[in-house]
């Protein structure tokens, strides 16, 4: 097996164990839009990460963090919609992303890398952040899960429980800016949302936990990166959009199983 | 028992949106009573639940939480997700300090032992309330603040919960303050009743209450000669809770 190729798959089932997780909680708290925003703003943290001659990873996820707490300020004053706020951070931080890196003449980048992700280019240190940056966030996900169950299921009667909403809330946005940001590498900012909820889906049905629907989705999404990554050598097909369809797949066959 | 009050509101004032939702509104909750809110939609009865939780702050006035209160909160809506995986039991372990040997005996204690393993989407309106219920009392709270707690659950099943209610007092000791739109039945189960349209129009016992001319013209004098009726009629009824008192 070649070496990039079993990168790749480490890289890749990493991320998606990470994701299983998460995207279970995006599913619950119906925060796929928000997950489609925190991605289209990574456009503006590769921007800024140029710009600023960073990292391009620690810039998309400090371009991440500021829009999750804009997006909570945004939400707690309620003088718009919240998919309305999201629409508007989500397209106007791609656009000046886009806009910015297209002032910058002397700068080559891979535009579709960052669109669709480019797992095949995933190196050594790319796994150590997946794998270091991505365990240490399950860690801390692991460590408000009961807290971030009881506000997910009534926000309100947390509170008066004594659970301290704001806070736990404001830790899991921050999270999700870091796991978007290491996601982008697997399937490319368009398709980050899809990692997130197809597997969480596909697992919904075999779940009467919220922990098992969570270890599912990480299971599930680790079977799309593999039979995705396979699709992808088989029939030189882009890896991104393949792991997505292959997650598809797997979701459009559970159905055909008798729900017990 | 201490014989302090359990909360006190002085003099709340609050807009939502540059409408006055309430104006001047008092209210003391002693220990071990029942008290209603009651008043048409739109009355600021919820909002002035969450003003006592602290869950909205006032414009102006002030409410004094002594140290040991300790709320459980049943809230008016639970608006559940099919996609969250959860049953009755894990639901109640969410609660702040559940132990698993607490959570047979508070279902048992609200008469939905039963439904202790069910996926908590399975469940009919009154059987939703018991579970809400319950997991307000595992945190064995010396009061309850109760949102509407008979939505959504026919007339025979909301006679049940209010005798519940009515038991849970005489056996916890615990003062309970609810929300209700429903005339009939509250008035057999309460100590006192207060009308409430973002002020509040008169308070007392129920009996007092149905005669005060505030009172008539918010609900009108028909509805009132009907609560006679019902808290007599209430009394012939039989204790039963089966599986499923359906909305």
């Amino acid at each position: 097996m070649d070496d990039f190729f079993l990168r790749a798959l480490v890289g890749g089932i990493g991320v998606a164990l990470v994701a299983g997780p998460f995207g279970s909680f995006v599913v619950w708290r119906r925060m796929a839009y928000f997950g489609d925003t925190l991605a289209h703003s990574a456009m503006l943290g590769i921007a800024c990460g140029f710009l600023l001659h960073i990292n391009l990873t620690l810039g998309v996820v400090a371009v991440g963090l500021l829009i999750a707490l804009a997006l909570h300020l945004m939400q707690r004053r309620r003088k718009l919609p919240g998919d309305t706020a999201l629409g508007i951070l989500s397209h106007a931080s791609l656009s000046l992303g886009m806009v910015l890196l297209a002032f910058m003449e002397d700068i080559r980048f891979d535009l579709v890398g960052y669109l669709f992700g480019d797992i095949l280019a995933i190196s050594r240190s790319d796994i150590i952040w997946i794998f270091g940056g991505g365990g240490a966030c399950l860690g801390l996900l692991m460590l408000f899960w009961r807290p971030l169950l009881a506000i997910t299921l009534h926000e309100d009667l947390a509170r008066v429980e004594g659970v301290a909403v704001e806070r736990v809330q404001l830790v899991f946005l921050a999270l999700m800016a870091l796991i978007v940001a290491l996601m982008m590498k697997i399937v490319g900012l368009v398709l980050v949302t899809s990692l997130f909820i197809i597997p969480a889906a596909t697992a919904r049905k075999f779940a009467r936990t919220p922990e098992s629907m969570a270890c599912a989705a990480g299971l599930v999404g680790s079977l799309s990166v593999a039979g995705g990554l396979w699709a992808s050598m088989r029939w030189d097909t882009p890896a991104g959009p393949s792991i997505v369809l292959c997650s598809t797949l797997l979701l459009l066959l559970s159905t055909l199983v008798p729900q017990r | 028992m201490s014989q302090h009050p359990l909360v006190t509101a002085r003099n709340i004032d609050l807009k939502l949106q540059h409408k006055p939702v309430l104006q001047g509104v008092e209210l003391t909750i002693h220990p071990g009573e029942i008290v209603t809110l009651i008043g048409p939609n739109g009355a600021g009865k919820t909002t002035f639940l969450r003003v006592i939780l602290g869950l909205q702050k006032p414009d102006r006035g002030e409410v004094v939480r002594p140290a040991d209160l300790c709320v459980g909160y049943m809230p008016q809506r639970m608006p559940l997700d099919m996609a969250f995986p959860i049953s009755v039991k894990r639901f109640l372990l969410l609660a702040d300090k559940a132990h698993q040997r607490d959570i047979l005996p508070v279902l048992a204690e609200v008469g939905a032992e039963a439904l202790f393993e069910a996926p908590l989407q399975t469940l009919s309106g009154g059987e939703f309330q018991r579970v809400l219920l319950a997991r307000a009392l595992l945190r064995d709270p010396n009061l309850l603040v109760l949102d509407e707690p008979v939505q959504g659950v026919d007339v025979h099943g909301q006679v049940e919960i209010f005798k519940l209610l009515t038991r849970i007092r005489e056996t916890r000791g615990c003062a309970i303050l609810m929300v209700s739109h429903d005339l009939h039945l509250v008035m057999a189960s309460t100590d006192r009743v207060i009308c409430l349209n973002r002020h509040i129009c008169c308070t007392g016992n129920p009996e007092s209450v149905t005669r005060n001319p505030e009172f008539l013209k918010m609900f009108g004098a028909a509805a009132v000669q009907n609560l006679a009726i019902y808290s007599h009629d209430q009394e012939h009824r039989h204790e039963q809770c089966h599986h499923g008192d359906h909305s």
